[in-house]
C-alpha cells in the first residue's frame, strides 16, 4: 500500500506520457479540458506531478488548472483506482436495480463506495445519467460505457478487475451499445449519401434576398458570385427549423445573426455542435452520432457554408467517449472524400474543419455559453448574457451552437428544401422529433415522430401499460399524469429535447423527484448564489421528507425555493431545478402526503441520530439518551429508543 | 390610576447553550424594567426560579437564549414552544449556534476524547456516562432548526434598546421591527 | 427610440429618471445618480461577475443582474421593491447558512459587507438550515490570515489578484455547494505564494476571509465602518 502522496508514475515516465498529449493540443491553455482528459487517461489521475508539468508547458497559473480540474466530475486530483467504475444513477438505473448491483460489486471487491481500494486497483462510485437508459443499468469504467448490467455481468466485471485484465481484453459485448431505433422517419430513415446536402445547397439558385434580410457580410471564406450560402439560409428559414435542444430558437435567425455579426480583424465564425446530451433520460443524440454521424457532420458543414465559417467543434459528452474513435474515423473519411478540409466539393475557398472536444462530466456544459467556456478550456460556467454567442462566442468570436439533431435536420433541409421540411409536423413545429423512450415500457429506444404526436400514441407504440406518469424532457422538463396523455409533443404544447421516461403505477413518484433533486444539486456549477445553495437546500428537504420527518412547512419552503430559483438564478439549470418536485407535488400529492407528519413544523435533522455518537462514546442507552425527532400522535416528546434506525437517505426504492 | 389593571402578559425566559449575556442585556433596560413589570409577569425564568415553563397556564411570550448543544436543551426548547404563544430566539447562539457551534467542524467523539481522556493533565479519565447528565448532540444547532421561532432578536448580545423595542412592539400588537443601529449581529 | 442630441439618454429606476453614458451598466448609472442597489460581488474597479445576484433588478418586468446589464434608454427598472428585497434577503440567508458566519468572533464585524447588507435589508435570522461546512484556516502567510469559513465565493480577490496585481494568487475550484476558493501554490498554502499584504487582492474581500495578521479588533465597536452609517450610505460615499 502506498501512503502519502503517491504518483502513479515515475517523473521521467510522466514527461513521456504527457508530451504527445501537449503536442497534439498545441500546448494551448484553451485546450486545457482536452489536455486534462487525455492526461488522466494516460496517468489514471491528475497528480500534483502531472499538474506541475502542465503548468510549465501551458504557462498558466497552477490554480487555474486545479480550478478547471476541480470543476468536472470525471477529473480526479486525488488518487483513484486504475479501474474507475462509475454507476449511472439516473432514475431509470434506480428502477432497474443499480444500487444493489453497486453494492454487489463493492462487496466483491471489498471496497466502500466512493473510496479507492488500498492497493490502488479500483474505485467505485456513482455518476449522473450516462445516456444508456434504454439498456440500463449502466456504468462507466475508465470512461467507457457498459450497459445491460445484471448480477452475472457484475460478477464478471469484478473478476476482470481483480485479475487486472486490461480493458482492451474485456469481452467486447460488454461495451456493445445498441442503437435500439424503434421508429424511423426522415432523420433515422435517411439514406442520404455524404455530400449530397452540400451539393444541393451549392447548386441552389441565388436567392431573391427576400428572406436573407442583411446582405452585408455573407460570403467570408467563400468566393464571390456564389448564390448558394444566401439561398441556403433562405431555405433554413423557410423550413422554420427550430433548435432541438429544448428551447426551440429558430435556427435560421441564429445563423443569420451569426453571419451578420461584425468580424474584427483576425476573427472568424465558428460552428459548434452541442453533443453534451446530459439531460437524464436523453440518448437520441448518441444514436444519431452512432448511426448517422455523416448526417450530423454534413449539417455542420452546411451551417459553415451558410455562415462562411472555417472551423467547427463537436462537443461530445464525456459519457460518450467510446464514440470518439468512430467519429474521428468518419471525419477522416469525409476529409478523404473532399467533404471536409480545403476546397470542399472543389469549391475554391470553401474550407471547413471539425475538431472533437470531449466533456468530462458536467451537465451544465449543455448550456451553450458554458459549453463554449469548456471548449476554451475553462470551468463550465454559463456566461453573462448579453452578449450572446452569435456575436461573442468561442474566443469572443461569432459562433452558432446547435444541437446534434438540429444539424442533422439542417442537412436534410439543405438537401430537400425548406418547403419540404415545413410540410412535416405541425404549424409551429416543423419536421420530426427524436424521443428517447425509457422506463416502464416493453420497447425502450429511440422513436422518431413528426411533431404533434400525442403522449398516448408514444406510450402505445413503446408498449407502456399502466403508466402513471411520463417525464418529458427530463428533470428540467415536465411530469405528466394520465389525464394529460392527450397532449402533444410540439413547441406549442410540450417542447422537449427528447427524454420520455415512463413510470408505471408501482413507482413512487416522490422518489423520482428526489432522484432529480439530487441530480440538480450535483450538477449545479456553483457560480450563482441561488442555484449553488438552493439546489442543495432542496435536496436536503427532499431527503428530510424521505426520512419521514417532513412537515407542511417544508412544502411551503420548497415552493418558496422554487420562486427564488426561478427569479434569481443565472441560467436554466437553476430556473428549472424545482420543476420535478413541484410537478410531482401538483400531480402525485399522495406520494408526498404519506411522508408528511401531522405537525406543521419538524426538526431539520434527525434528533435521535444526532445523539448516536454520544451514546456510542458513553455506552448509554437509557431513555434520557434518546430524543424523538417527531412526536407520535398525541404523545409527549420523550424517549423512543430505536427511532433513529431509519435507512440511510441514499436508499429508497423508486 | 383607577382603571382596573389589565391582565399582565406572562413571559418565560431561559438560557440553553448560551452565556446569560442576553439576559444581562435584558436587565440593561434599566429603569424601564419598572414599566415592563407593570405589564408583564415572569413565568419560568432565572428571575423567578420557577422550574417548569407554563405549569401555571400558558405563557404569552417565551424568550430563549443560547443554541442547542444537548438533549436537555432540546427538551426545554420543546416545552417552551408548547407553552408559549410567541417564541423569541434571542442572541447569536439561539439564531445560528454562535460560539458553541464553532465546535461543529470537529467530531464529537474527538472532542469527548480530548476533554475527558487525552487532554493535558488527565490520567485515565473516563467520559461521564451518568444518566443524570444530558447527552451532547453531534453538532450545535440554532433553535429554528428544531422548533418554529416567531421572532428573532440578533446580537451578541442584542442591545437593551433592541430588546425593549421588540417587547414594546409585541405588547402593542405591532410586528417587531429593528431598524439601523438596533439590528446587529455582534 | 431616438435620443434628443444634447440630452443624456436615461432610463427609469423606481420611477426616477437616471441618465447614463454609453456602456454604463445599470448599477454604475444608479450609483452615479446616488441610488444604492445592494451588491456583494461587484466593485467598480473590477470586471463585473454577476454571481452573487444581490444586485438583481427587474428590467421591463424581467430579472437581470444590474452589475452586468448595460443601461439602455427607456428601460423601466425596479430595484427597491418588497419583492426584490425579500428575494435579496433570502440570498443573504443562503450565504449565511452556506458558510460559517459567526459575527461576534469575526475581526471583520462592523466592516463586513455581508453583515452590513443583511442589516440594510432587515435580515434577523438565517432562516435556512445550516450546512456547517468544515473549512480549515490558512495561517501560513507571515502577514495575512485566510479564514475560508466566511468565503461567499464572490471572486473579488480572484479578479483583483489576476487583473490588478497580475499575480493570480486565487482561483475558484470545485462546483455546486462544494465550490471553494483555492490558492495558487502546490501546497495550496498562501505562505507559498508571492502574495503581499499590499496587494489589491488583500483589500477587496467583502467578508472576513483575507485578514491582516496582528490587527484584529483594532477599532472599537461603535466606531467601525458600518456603525457610523449604513452600507447604503457608505457604498455611495466611498464609490464601492
Amino acid at each position: 500500500m502506498v501512503l502519502g502522496n503517491p504518483e502513479s508514475h515515475a517523473p521521467d515516465r510522466l514527461d513521456e506520457l504527457l508530451q504527445p498529449i501537449l503536442t497534439r493540443w498545441g500546448s494551448a491553455a484553451r485546450n486545457l479540458v482536452q489536455i486534462l482528459r487525455e492526461a488522466q487517461e494516460a496517468c489514471d489521475w491528475l497528480s500534483p506531478g502531472v499538474i506541475d508539468r502542465l503548468q510549465r508547458a501551458l504557462g498558466v497559473p497552477r490554480a487555474k488548472i486545479e480550478g478547471v480540474a476541480g470543476f468536472y466530475a470525471f477529473f480526479y486530483t486525488q488518487p483513484r483506482g486504475r479501474y474507475r467504475v462509475l454507476f449511472s444513477d439516473n432514475v431509470t438505473d434506480r428502477m432497474l436495480g443499480n444500487r444493489a448491483l453497486l453494492d454487489r460489486l463493492c462487496r466483491q471487491l471489498w471496497i466502500e463506495p466512493g473510496k479507492t481500494s488500498e492497493d490502488g486497483l479500483v474505485s467505485v462510485a456513482s455518476t449522473s445519467c450516462t445516456g444508456l437508459c434504454d439498456q440500463g443499468p449502466a456504468l462507466l469504467v475508465n470512461g467507457f460505457a457498459v450497459g445491460r448490467l445484471d448480477a452475472a455481468r457484475i460478477d464478471a466485471i469484478g473478476e476482470l478487475i481483480r485479475d487486472a485484465v486490461p480493458l482492451a481484453d474485456w469481452p467486447a459485448e460488454f461495451f456493445a451499445v445498441a442503437d435500439n431505433v424503434r421508429r424511423a422517419d426522415i432523420l433515422l430513415g435517411s439514406a442520404m449519401a455524404p455530400g449530397d446536402a452540400l451539393r444541393a445547397a451549392h447548386a441552389r439558385a441565388p436567392s431573391d434576398g427576400m428572406l436573407a434580410s442583411n446582405m452585408r457580410s455573407w460570403r467570408e471564406g467563400l468566393p464571390r458570385g456564389v448564390g448558394g450560402p444566401d439561398a441556403l439560409l433562405d431555405e433554413i428559414k423557410r423550413a422554420n427549423l427550430r433548435g432541438r435542444g429544448g428551447a426551440g430558437f429558430i435556427a435560421g435567425l441564429k445563423w443569420e445573426a451569426c453571419r451578420n455579426a461584425p468580424l474584427a480583424p483576425g476573427q472568424q465564425r465558428f460552428v459548434v455542435c452541442n453533443a453534451d446530451e446530459g439531460e437524464p433520460g436523453t440518448f437520441k443524440d448518441r444514436v444519431l452520432l452512432s448511426a448517422h454521424a455523416d448526417l450530423v457532420f454534413e449539417g455542420m458543414t452546411v451551417a459553415a457554408y451558410a455562415l462562411g465559417a472555417r472551423r467547427g467543434f463537436l462537443y461530445l459528452r464525456g459519457e460518450y467517449r467510446y464514440l470518439l474513435d468512430r467519429l474521428q474515423a468518419v471525419l477522416a473519411r469525409r476529409r478523404a472524400a473532399g467533404l471536409l478540409g480545403g476546397n470542399i466539393l472543389g469549391i475554391p475557398g470553401a474550407d471547413f474543419e471539425i475538431e472533437i472536444h470531449v466533456g468530462a462530466g458536467a451537465y451544465v456544459c449543455g448550456e451553450e455559453s458554458a459549453l463554449i467556456e469548456s471548449l476554451e478550456g475553462k470551468r463550465g460556467t454559463p456566461r453573462n448574457r448579453p452578449p450572446f454567442p452569435v456575436t461573442n462566442g468561442y474566443l469572443d468570436q461569432p459562433t452558432v451552437v446547435n444541437n446534434v439533431e438540429t444539424f442533422a435536420a439542417a442537412a436534410l433541409v439543405a438537401l430537400n428544401g425548406g418547403d419540404w421540411f415545413r410540410a412535416i409536423g405541425t404549424g409551429k413545429s416543423a419536421g420530426t422529433k427524436l424521443l428517447s423512450v425509457s422506463g416502464d415500457c416493453a420497447r425502450p429506444g429511440v422513436y422518431e415522430y413528426p411533431f404533434g404526436v400525442s403522449v398516448a400514441e408514444v406510450l402505445a407504440d413503446c408498449g407502456a401499460v399502466d403508466a402513471q406518469a411520463v417525464q418529458v424532457g427530463g428533470p428540467s422538463g415536465v411530469c405528466l399524469a394520465p389525464d394529460e396523455f392527450a397532449r402533444r409533443i410540439a413547441f406549442e404544447d410540450i417542447p422537449t429535447a427528447g427524454a420520455f421516461t415512463v413510470f408505471d403505477r408501482t413507482r413512487d413518484m416522490f422518489e423520482v423527484a428526489r432522484n432529480f433533486a439530487h441530480f440538480f444539486a450535483h450538477e449545479s456549477c456553483g457560480f450563482c448564489t441561488p442555484c449553488r445553495v438552493g439546489t442543495s437546500l432542496l435536496r436536503n428537504l427532499m431527503d428530510k421528507l424521505h426520512d419521514g420527518h417532513g412537515s407542511p412547512y417544508d412544502f411551503a419552503e420548497i415552493e418558496k425555493l422554487n420562486r427564488l430559483l426561478q427569479a434569481m438564478s443565472h441560467c436554466g439549470l437553476g430556473h428549472t431545478a424545482c420543476n420535478p418536485v413541484l410537478d410531482t407535488i401538483a400531480r402525485f400529492r399522495p406520494a408526498y402526503a404519506r411522508r408528511l407528519e401531522r405537525e406543521d413544523y419538524t426538526p431539520a435533522f434527525d434528533l435521535d441520530r444526532a445523539l448516536a455518537p454520544a451514546r456510542r462514546m458513553t455506552g448509554r442507552d437509557d431513555p434520557g439518551a434518546h430524543l424523538q425527532t417527531v412526536a407520535e400522535a398525541g404523545g409527549e416528546s420523550g424517549a423512543s429508543p430505536g427511532c433513529g434506525a431509519r435507512e440511510d437517505s441514499e436508499g429508497g426504492r423508486v | 390610576m383607577n382603571a382596573p389593571p389589565k391582565k399582565r402578559l406572562k413571559v418565560a425566559t431561559t438560557s440553553l447553550a448560551g452565556c446569560f449575556g442576553c439576559h444581562m442585556s435584558l436587565l440593561d433596560i434599566d429603569e424601564r424594567l419598572f414599566d415592563l413589570l407593570k405589564i408583564v409577569e415572569f413565568d419560568r425564568s432565572p428571575f423567578t426560579d420557577i422550574k417548569a415553563v407554563g405549569a401555571a397556564g400558558p405563557c404569552d411570550v417565551g424568550i430563549v437564549e443560547g443554541g442547542l448543544c444537548n438533549a436537555e436543551n432540546v427538551q426545554v426548547l420543546r416545552e417552551f414552544r408548547q407553552h408559549c404563544k410567541v417564541l423569541i430566539a434571542i442572541g447569536a447562539c439561539a439564531i445560528n449556534g454562535g460560539l458553541p457551534a464553532q465546535r461543529n467542524h470537529l467530531e464529537l467523539g474527538a472532542i469527548l476524547e480530548e476533554v475527558y481522556h487525552a487532554g493535558h493533565g488527565l490520567a485515565n479519565g473516563t467520559i461521564p456516562n451518568d444518566p443524570e447528565l444530558p447527552l451532547p448532540l453531534d453538532r450545535v444547532h440554532p433553535l429554528h432548526e428544531v422548533v418554529r421561532i416567531d421572532v428573532f432578536i440578533p446580537g451578541c448580545p442584542p442591545s437593551a434598546d433592541a430588546i425593549w423595542q421588540v417587547l414594546t412592539d409585541l405588547i402593542a400588537g405591532r410586528p417587531p421591527r429593528l431598524g439601523y443601529g438596533l439590528l446587529q449581529y455582534d | 427610440m431616438s435620443i434628443n442630441p444634447g440630452f443624456a439618454p436615461s432610463f427609469s429606476l423606481d420611477g426616477r429618471q437616471v441618465p447614463f453614458t454609453a456602456g454604463q451598466t445599470i448599477i454604475q448609472a444608479a450609483a452615479a445618480a446616488g441610488i444604492y442597489i445592494p451588491h456583494l460581488c461587484y466593485r467598480p474597479e473590477l470586471k463585473p461577475h454577476g454571481s452573487c445576484k444581490l444586485c438583481t433588478v427587474k428590467v421591463n418586468g424581467r430579472q437581470a443582474s444590474s452589475c452586468t446589464l448595460q443601461a439602455q434608454a427607456g428601460m423601466v427598472v425596479e430595484s427597491d421593491t418588497d419583492e426584490l428585497n425579500d428575494e435579496r434577503r433570502a440570498l443573504l440567508q443562503m450565504l449565511f447558512v452556506e458558510g460559517n458566519h459567526f459575527c461576534p468572533s469575526c475581526e471583520k464585524s462592523g466592516d463586513c459587507k455581508l453583515q452590513a447588507t443583511a442589516c440594510e435589508l432587515g435580515m434577523t435570522s438565517p432562516h435556512y438550515d445550516h450546512f456547517f461546512p468544515s473549512r480549515p484556516v490558512d495561517a501560513s502567510h507571515p502577514d495575512v490570515l485566510l479564514d475560508f469559513n466566511r468565503c461567499i465565493l464572490c471572486s473579488l480577490c480572484v479578479r483583483a489578484s489576476r487583473d490588478i496585481d497580475g499575480k493570480s494568487v486565487f482561483a475558484l475550484s470545485g462546483r455546486g455547494i462544494g465550490s471553494r476558493l483555492i490558492v495558487n501554490a502546490r501546497s495550496g498554502r498562501l505562505g507559498d505564494t508571492d502574495f503581499s499584504a499590499a496587494d489589491k487582492a488583500a483589500s477587496v474581500c467583502p467578508v472576513g476571509v483575507i485578514l491582516p495578521k496582528r490587527r484584529g479588533f483594532a477599532v472599537p465597536i461603535g466606531e467601525r465602518t458600518y456603525d457610523a452609517a449604513p452600507i447604503s450610505v457608505v457604498a455611495l460615499r466611498e464609490g464601492e
